[in-house]
């Protein structure tokens, strides 16, 4: 299971952010990602309104 | 130390902070933008009546003035409706300066391009301050209270209480200010359906003659609001002839507003505690009401000299009385309008008259709602729902 984001289709909207249920994102210049925190819920790639996040769960 | 630190420069912190600085507190606000108010994040529309709260707005941040709202039905008709005081299409990063410049003048200091990363808890389990950087510099810094008015973006109103924005509970939104589209300029133009807009619509908010924002909002589908703003581009050449000169996006609450929005030494309010109208997304008055509540509780509570949960929760029963309860009904009222079909919106349309639209712009009862369904025989049983 991976997320990964393309940082040349993100536009620093920061909607990612304020779904994300349990803070392991934060938007400084780019999307900074916490691994550690990340549940791979999926819930990120949904908000999005461009297709910016994959998270994908094999 | 200060009295008060608060976390973002956007409508909310910014209000809140004059206030406070109004009544003799010392207050700084951090924002990590390195210039406040941009890039904007918003369709940069309110209605002439938001003056209430936020104060007059001077000329330089109004880049039009409105006269009403055309709806647009899912089959292209349309309706009218000339509203008695009108709109500004505001330009926000102008806007939002202005209101920090406000805060500076009654005494707040504020500073961009300042990130905040944490915040700081005592061992009684007080927030006390919060972690920062400014040019590469980290710092810390006390407060007594600490205000996070970070919009809906920010960990740190999660990591303080908890919040987050629940993603059936957004609208996910792509927008495009353009240049050289043609549409009728005085008016702001709502383009409601189920299969352009699902659970959403399309909004052209004119910042000159030939020039608007243009931009889409959904509930998140399997397909991508950018996917639908092509689409909708698509249908109409008068605005995709244009040029695009500015992209922008973002997560609009449009429920679940925060019940408990205090904790010892701590205040969320604005976008942040989800303080937004349901029923069209707009949040800059929200944000400015709930900030300036956030500090007359502030304010009370400093003279007290108790920042405890349970003295700043006055803030919890002021905001829940005089907004919530109302926003409350209002999320009811778009609850209903989204399991329309787009039949069910055509007859809408066709049914409402101008003074309904304008009702519901302010955030109309559901009773106004059943009243406009009541005129189609089509649409009794949903009418009788909702009353
Ligand atoms: C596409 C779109 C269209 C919209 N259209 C409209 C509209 O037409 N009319 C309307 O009224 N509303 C509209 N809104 C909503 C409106 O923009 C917001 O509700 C409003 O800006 C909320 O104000 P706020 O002060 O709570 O938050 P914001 O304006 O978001 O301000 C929060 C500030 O906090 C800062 N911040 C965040 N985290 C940190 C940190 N860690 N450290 C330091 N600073 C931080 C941010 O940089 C930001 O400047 C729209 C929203 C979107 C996404
Ligand atoms: S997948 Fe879930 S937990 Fe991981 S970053 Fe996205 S929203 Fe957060
Ligand atoms: S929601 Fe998408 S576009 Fe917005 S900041 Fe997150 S990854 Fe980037």
């Amino acid at each position: 299971m991976t997320w990964s984001i393309n940082n040349d289709k993100c536009l620093r909207c920061g909607g990612c952010v304020s779904v994300c249920p349990v803070a392991a994102l934060e938007l400084r210049d780019n999307i900074i990602y916490d691994k550690k925190l990340c549940t791979l819920c999926g819930i990120c790639d949904k908000a999005c309104p461009v297709e910016a996040i994959k998270v994908t769960k094999q | 130390m200060n009295d008060v630190i608060v976390i973002g420069a956007g409508p909310a912190g910014t209000a809140c902070a004059k206030k406070l600085a109004e009544n003799g507190f010392s207050v700084k606000v951090y924002d990590k933008r390195a210039e406040i108010g941009a890039p904007k994040r918003c369709g940069e529309g309110i209605s002439e009546a938001s003056q209430n709260f936020v104060g007059k707005v001077p000329e330089r941040c109004i880049a039009r003035r409105i006269k009403g709202a055309r709806l647009y039905a899912p089959d292209g008709r349309y309706l009218d409706a000339i509203l008695s005081e009108g709109g500004l299409v505001l330009e926000r990063k102008v806007f939002d300066k202005w209101l920090a410049e406000e805060a500076v003048k009654a005494g707040a200091a504020v500073q961009a391009n300042t990130f905040i990363s944490g915040l700081v808890k005592d061992t009684k389990g007080y927030f006390t301050g919060v972690k920062g950087e400014f040019l590469g510099n980290e710092f810390e810094e006390k407060a007594k209270v600490v205000v996070c008015a970070t919009g809906a973006e920010s960990p740190l109103r999660n990591q303080a209480l908890g919040v987050f924005s629940k993603v059936n509970l957004i609208d996910s939104c792509i927008q495009y200010e353009m240049t050289n589209i043609d549409m009728d300029a005085d008016l702001i133009h709502i383009y409601l359906s189920g299969v352009l807009a699902p659970r959403g619509y399309v909004w052209v908010f004119p910042k000159g003659e030939h020039r608007a924002n243009v931009g889409l909002g959904i509930i998140p589908q399997d397909k991508k609001p950018k996917a639908y703003m092509d689409e909708f581009l698509k249908l109409h050449p008068e605005i995709s002839k244009g040029s695009i000169l500015e992209v922008n996006a973002g997560c609009v609450p449009v429920g679940g507003m925060v019940k408990d929005m205090v904790a010892n030494g701590f205040v969320l309010c604005g976008e942040g505690a989800n303080h937004v109208n349901p029923i069209h997304g707009g949040g800059i008055k929200e944000a400015v009401i709930s900030g300036q509540m956030a500090a007359d509780v502030i304010a009370e509570c400093l003279k007290k000299n108790d920042v405890s949960k349970k003295a700043l929760s006055k803030y919890n029963d002021v905001w829940w009385d005089e907004r919530g309860n109302h926003l409350k009904r209002v999320e009811k009222l778009r609850e209903t309008l989204e399991r329309l079909s787009d039949e069910d919106l055509n007859d809408l349309v066709d049914a409402l008259k101008p003074e309904d639209i304008i009702e519901f712009a302010r955030g109309a009862k559901l009773s106004v709602l059943a009243k406009v369904l009541m005129r189609k025989p089509k649409l009794v049983g949903i009418a009788r729902h909702l009353l």
